[in-house]
């Protein structure tokens, strides 16, 4: 299948189509260049893009857990079933909530973060070894530490509340207000880091000189900030903000460990919705059918803020 | 310089939520360090104190009585090993041509990079689950480690591709020029340049493996086949009513690998997501 599909690419771009002017690089893969391809394409397509067309076909079969009679299509019967599940829709709505929860305080700390480390200042390189922690963390023990941190008795945070003489503090992963905000908390911190880095790299491209020049016209920090700095790391930002928000959306061990959807399924992320419908009651059609979605509504939402993003910039 | 000069006031600020970052950045984990080193009544005591008052290695001595941690390890190193190798050794070849010839093969491949990102893991699990169970490779590591090394693929793609467009061609042509093949010029001009970069891609990609949990919980079943994060969310226990001093000891040694690595590439992985992103 890998080579069938494979063969009719390699002759396509061929040599037919000369470029005048400058030299291009090579445009046709000649033999050499396919083995040195094939190790890594071959298991992309049987491991990655295949899963990802069969996950799709599921979705219109009724294909269950160990079930004996053979799966059968059965159209969009999983999709309408879905667009009345009340219950998949909360976790939908949760899922939103959160990834936006993150994904927006995130980048703002992790902007003024990068800011500050840009500066000359003395210990950021604390700063910066502190940032690796997070980063490098299983997502398994930032749960279970912000576990011990959200602890009602034994944790930090209640004991910190009880010294400051503002009450006794709360059970905090469990409290049906208090949950969702709570992880989401969590969510910011295990996800800083990488933004911060993100947008440090972004930050290096800002011209110095026009910083200075601007400084001399008695610009005052902000306004150098909107006019100078903010125009170079915008592509960054819109990239990083972008996939943030995939990966929060799509994200799970953390709520997995830190209250597993609970209490009363108030931080249900639709990953963790769909699991339960894939592996604890062996739904495959109707999981792979949420799947599908998820990545529908997704990337609408992520073309529409990218579209509006892209053009309030030409505008400017 | 003297036009950007920061106020006195200014720079007191900026120390101030310098350090509100650094509490913020620290706390869990000294607070995590805390617990793993507190006897159970001072766990179990109303006010927690930061420092543990009669420190004690008893927790790790339980978390390893309770739970099969070294087993898990030995399994957990397996996998990342094994997959953070096998993904360099074929993406190395791919982000080369990949970043040399500019093709539809080249674009695709760029193209599965970014997609591969935004797609739900449910959606690609499922029909992974199902694959694998045909090929009886559920409840197996090298069903995991086939699992890991795709899933590797597109950061170590994204990372090389950065990496060899960082070596100058002309050395290459150079090499060409002097009669070496093309096999020789990549082994004996390319590979040397490449190895740092190749080094930080595997270490980066055996922390993300040795990290993983979902697929590590979904494809294995019995606790002697399971990973390090799998074991670790045993000690939570069914009502969450959790042990804390070996949870704490646990989660706090399961940790130490991945900061070490870290730490040595972290310089290298910022440049490398740099060098990815420049032209791509």
């Amino acid at each position: 299948m890998t080579l069938a599909s494979a063969a009719p690419r390699s002759g396509e771009p061929g040599p037919s189509r000369p470029r005048s002017g400058r030299p291009r690089p090579v445009r046709h893969l000649d033999h050499g260049a396919w083995v040195l391809v094939l190790p890594a394409l071959i298991p992309i397509l049987v491991l990655s893009v295949g899963p990802l067309l069969y996950g799709i076909s599921l979705a219109f079969t009724d294909s269950q857990a160990g079930r004996t009679e053979p799966t059968e299509w059965i159209g969009t019967l999983n999709f309408q079933d879905l667009a009345h599940d009340t219950l998949f829709w909360d976790s939908f709505r949760i899922g939103l909530l959160w990834a936006l929860g993150v994904t927006v305080p995130q980048f703002v700390l992790a902007l003024g973060l990068a800011l500050l480390l840009s500066q000359n200042l003395r210990f950021r390189w604390l700063a910066r070894a502190l940032a690796i922690i997070p980063w490098a963390m299983p997502e398994v023990v930032v749960g279970i530490m912000w576990r011990l941190v959200y602890n009602p008795d034994a944790g930090i945070l209640n004991e910190t509340i009880r010294d400051l003489g503002l009450g006794d503090g709360r059970d905090w992963l469990t409290g049906l207000a208090t949950a969702l905000p709570a992880v989401i908390v969590v969510g910011i911190w295990a996800g800083m880091p990488q933004t911060t880095v993100a947008l440090l790299a972004g930050l290096q491209n800002t011209p110095y000189e026009l910083h200075e020049a601007a400084a001399l016209d008695g610009a005052g920090a902000w306004r150098r900030f909107r006019t100078v700095t903010w125009p170079a790391i915008k592509p960054v930002a819109l990239a990083i903000t972008a996939l943030n928000f995939i990966w929060n959306f799509n994200s799970f061990a953390l709520v997995y460990v830190l209250t597993n959807g609970g209490p009363g399924g108030r931080t249900r992320l639709p990953m963790l919705f769909a699991y339960e419908e894939a592996f604890r009651y062996g739904q495959f059609g109707y999981a792979a059918a949420m799947g599908c979605v998820m990545v529908a509504v997704i990337s609408v939402m992520l073309a529409l803020y990218l579209v509006g993003r892209l053009k309030g910039g030409d505008e400017k | 310089m003297t036009a950007l000069r920061t106020s006195r006031s200014g720079r007191a600020g900026q120390y101030l939520a310098l350090l509100c970052y650094l509490v913020f950045l620290a706390f869990p984990f000294l607070w995590l360090i805390s617990t793993a080193f507190k006897p159970p009544r001072e766990l179990g005591s109303l006010h927690p104190t930061w420092i543990p008052e009669d420190p004690t290695l008893d927790n790790f001595r339980q978390a390893f009585d309770e739970q099969p941690l070294l087993h898990a390890a030995v399994n957990s190193l397996i996998a990342a090993l094994a997959a953070a190798l096998i993904a360099v050794v074929i993406a190395t070849p791919m982000a080369y041509v990949m970043a040399r010839h500019r093709n539809k093969l080249s674009a695709a491949a760029t193209g599965w990079v970014v997609v591969s990102q935004a797609f739900p893991f449910v959606l690609v699990i499922i029909p992974l689950f199902l694959i694998l169970k045909n090929l009886h490779l559920i409840n197996t590591l090298l069903g995991l480690i086939l699992v890991y090394v795709v899933w590797a693929l597109p950061f170590a793609l994204w990372m090389l591709v950065g990496y060899v467009r960082a070596v100058p061609r002309e050395l290459e042509e150079a090499a060409a020029v002097d009669g070496a093949g093309r096999l020789r010029t990549l082994v004996s001009v390319t590979a040397p340049l490449l190895a740092p970069g190749i080094v930080a891609t595997a270490l980066f990609a055996f922390i993300t493996a040795w990290n993983e949990f979902f697929f590590a919980l979904v494809l294995l079943k019995t606790p002697e086949k399971q990973t390090l994060p799998v074991v670790l969310t045993h000690f939570l226990g069914a009502e969450g009513v959790a042990d804390l001093g070996p949870l704490a000891a646990a989660a706090f040694l399961a940790t130490i690998p991945s900061l070490v690595i870290f730490a040595i590439i972290q310089k290298r992985i910022t440049g490398g997501m740099l060098a990815g992103a420049v032209k791509s």
